[in-house]
């Protein structure tokens, strides 16, 4: 173990930064493997932001309270289900465990993907409608960010009685026992890491099938590359828009399960913010605009991160995040992959 | 161009009501299953008392509290629009803490006002969110306001480090029941008492019980980047000297989720213990987390963690982990007479509280009608309380504190 600098010490307060090699060498595949997992997270909900950019130009700041929403989607569907928060793991075998939570899944898709869909109805098409300059819409994005975490910090419990929402966390559901199907090493991984990286995976692959193959994908194309040629060919803007913003709601509904899965005790109504900041990092890194930048950026991200966490010490996690994103937009200023959704094909 | 976009809102709506539908129809099905197969009771887990000890770690007989002072007093007292303002977390991530402080003041001032009649005393609360910068805009509201005889708070050490000098400069007596950082008693506020030990008691004693008590020869310390969890960590990490693992000392942010840089460089470690410096909020999923990945090792923390939240959050993950306070338990009739008002049970510095109140309320019985004379009455006071006896020193600290062990059973 090399530990250079002031670190080592006896006093944590002393040990301001570390340099530890021997760390990151010795952890090096079960910090990438969890890398993966959390980027793979970052990932679904980095397409959300790009997405909406690509086609409007417009950083939607409110995408990760429509996460934090999918969050307690999934939540509430699963109690519709029968399920109660308690604090040991139900068995319901592998077989009925995916189905419910496949089920869950499409319930946080369906409270994110219209609440994504509501919030462009409400906050932002009235706004287009009169023109109004970009800067607005981004104080919009904000302010609608605001108004869907008090909604949930004080507002959904009275409705709810109490059930959902308030200061606290929910009480965990857990469905799923972490239990290591690979070891090796020091390295394991666990069958909560396999289904969110598989089916996160997926979700992206088939995102991209859907905007580079289908024709709504191809709509979404040519409103990013030129709204007004668009248009002239017969392309509806407005169902565009919803249609992005649908889909971006939906991965994060999606990205929400995922996470909840491996922090069962991550839903609050602030619970979104972090992630979504790292998120909405992830697409710029990729190349904000472009759906596979913010695939690449989110697990390069969540790599990247945990690799720092291990070198420098683990309260430096964020300020590794942003000191990647800047040395990477020093040198390609669009992105990894480059800004535009229309152009971008790699 | 415009006709068409209602028919595709309307194709979101209706796919979202299926995917809505479909969740439903499942429903009955499932709840069949689940009732069949569901986990077993979720509440069997709760923080109990273990061990009373002093700061090297070794056991304290605890020391009766049939002598208590009661807030009601001899009745009779004589008083007039005096309030006992409350300064601490009423809502955000950590309030559960603020608000066992408020009721258990609002309990002891009810039973004041109960029993003396033509001196009803008024609680004014002032949320700060426990956020330092929040409690710097509301104390001088406390101070402007004339009614606010003392205080009771700040609830958390960051605010009352930042909120401090306000306060001292206007001698108004600042009693807290759970700020426990040591160096808050180190700024000469005479206006200052803490009604519970600091975090070098709360922190020596855990980090000896941990290394000569339980035999344990590695410790991984975490700490959030509060100034609570970083000054427990301190004082542990200290405490426990060469057994404290340096290479798996880690901090943490408070508001983080997910922990898994540090749970995988605990798990290279391999230490028999963690201990971690900070809030539930944290503690709980650290603590699931660690659990997942495979690291075994015994798990403790302090009074920041030690809330029924804890348990809830980290379900059985939370089983056999040891928590310390500087705070008593509860004493059954306090218990009752809490529980009938707030229909909860009495949580973390609740006691402290309504025996912190006591002493204020007794101040005001007294006739002391000006800020500066209760805080003198408070320096000179020497008395039993529902948790322990108070008597402080010249710094604000009380003359002898002793920690309390509990564990998750």
């Amino acid at each position: 173990m090399s530990v250079l600098a002031v670190a080592g010490g006896q006093l944590l307060a002393d040990s301001v930064i570390s340099f530890d090699l021997g760390s990151l060498a010795r952890n090096f595949w079960a910090l990438t493997i969890d890398g993966l997992t959390y980027g793979a997270i970052y990932a679904l909900v980095a397409v959300g932001y790009t997405l909406v950019y690509g086609v409007l130009r417009l950083i939607n700041f409110a995408h990760s309270e429509i996460f934090m929403l999918g969050m307690f989607g999934q939540y509430a569907t699963l109690m519709l289900l029968g399920f109660g928060p308690s604090g040991n793991v139900y068995s319901e075998g592998t077989m009925m465990t995916i189905v419910y939570l496949g089920i869950a899944m499409l319930g946080g898709m369906a409270v994110a993907g219209g609440a994504a869909v509501g919030l462009e109805r409400v906050a932002y098409r009235p706004l287009r409608k009169r023109g109004a300059p970009s800067l607005v819409f981004l104080i919009t994005a904000i302010g609608a960010s605001f108004v869907i975490q008090e909604f949930v910090h004080f507002v959904l419990p009275k409705l709810t009685g109490g059930t959902l929402g308030g200061v606290n966390a929910q009480q965990p559901i857990r469905l799923v026992q972490a239990s290591d199907v690979i070891s090796f090493a020091n390295t394991s991984i666990s069958n909560i890491e396999i289904v969110i990286v598989v089916s996160a995976l997926t979700l992206a692959f088939a995102a991209d099938v859907f905007i580079n193959r289908t024709k709504f994908g191809r709509g979404i194309r040519a409103v990013a590359q030129d709204p007004v040629t668009a248009t002239l060919m017969g392309v509806s803007r407005e169902r565009i828009i919803m249609l992005t913003f649908l889909i971006g709601g939906i991965l994060a509904g999606a990205a929400a399960l995922l996470y909840t899965l491996r922090v069962p005790s991550g839903i609050l109504y602030s619970g979104g913010f972090i992630l979504g900041i790292k998120a909405f990092c992830a697409a710029v890194l990729g190349g904000i605009g472009n759906l596979r930048g913010a695939l690449l950026g989110g697990l390069l991200l969540g790599v990247m991160e945990l690799y720092g966490q291990a070198l420098f010490g683990t309260e430096w996690r964020d300020v590794v995040a942003f000191v990647l994103l800047i040395l990477v937009l020093m040198f390609r200023p669009t992105g990894i992959l480059g800004e535009s959704l229309g152009r971008a094909r790699a | 161009m415009r006709r068409s976009t209602p028919r595709l809102a309307g194709l979101a709506i209706v796919v979202s009501a299926g995917l809505v539908l479909a969740g439903c129809s499942s429903k009955s099905a499932g709840g069949e299953t689940t009732a069949s197969g569901s986990a077993t009771a979720a509440g069997a887990l709760a923080i109990t008392p273990l061990v009373q000890v002093d700061a090297s770690g070794k056991e304290v007989k605890s020391s009766g509290s049939s002598a208590a002072a009661t807030p009601a007093g001899k009745g009779g007292a004589k008083c007039s629009a005096v309030s006992i303002a409350m300064a601490g977390a009423l809502t955000g991530a950590n309030a559960a803490l603020g608000i066992n402080i408020l009721d258990g003041l609002t309990l002891a001032v009810d039973e004041h006002n109960a029993a003396n009649p033509d001196c009803q005393v008024t609680v004014k609360q002032f949320d700060t969110e426990g956020d330092p910068q929040k409690a710097t805009q509301v104390a001088p509201q406390i101070v402007s306001d004339t009614s606010v005889i003392g205080l009771l708070g700040p609830a958390f050490s960051g605010e009352t480090k930042a909120t401090g000098p306000i306060f001292n400069q206007a001698d108004l007596l600042s009693l807290t029941a759970s700020a426990t950082n040591p160096g808050l008693t180190k700024n000469g506020w005479s206006n200052f008492f803490r009604g519970l030990g600091n975090d070098n008691s709360q922190g020596g004693a855990i980090a000896s019980y941990l290394k000569d008590t339980l035999g344990y020869k590695k410790v991984c310390v975490v700490a959030d980047d509060s100034d609570y969890g970083i000054g427990l960590a301190e004082v542990v990490t200290q405490t426990l000297g060469s057994v404290a693992d340096s290479a798996c000392a880690a901090k943490v942010k408070t508001g983080d989720k997910d922990f898994s840089a540090t749970v995988q460089i605990i798990k290279d470690a391999a230490p028999d213990a963690v201990y971690y410096g900070g809030y539930y909020a944290e503690a709980a999923p650290l603590l699931s987390q660690l659990r997942s990945g495979g690291v075994t090792a015994a798990f403790a923390s302090g009074d920041g963690s030690n809330d029924p939240e804890f348990v809830k959050q980290a379900g059985d993950s939370s089983k056999d982990a040891y928590l310390t306070c500087p705070c008593g338990p509860a004493p059954d009739a306090f218990a009752t007479a809490y529980k009938a008002k707030f229909n909860i049970a009495p949580g973390v510095y609740s006691v402290e509280a309504y025996d912190l109140g006591t002493i204020i309320l007794a101040g005001i019985d007294s006739g002391i009608t000006t800020r500066s004379d209760l805080v003198k009455f408070v320096a000179g006071y020497d008395g039993v309380g529902l948790a322990k006896s108070y008597k402080w020193d010249s710094t604000g600290e009380l003359a002898s504190a002793s920690t309390w062990v509990y564990q998750v059973k």
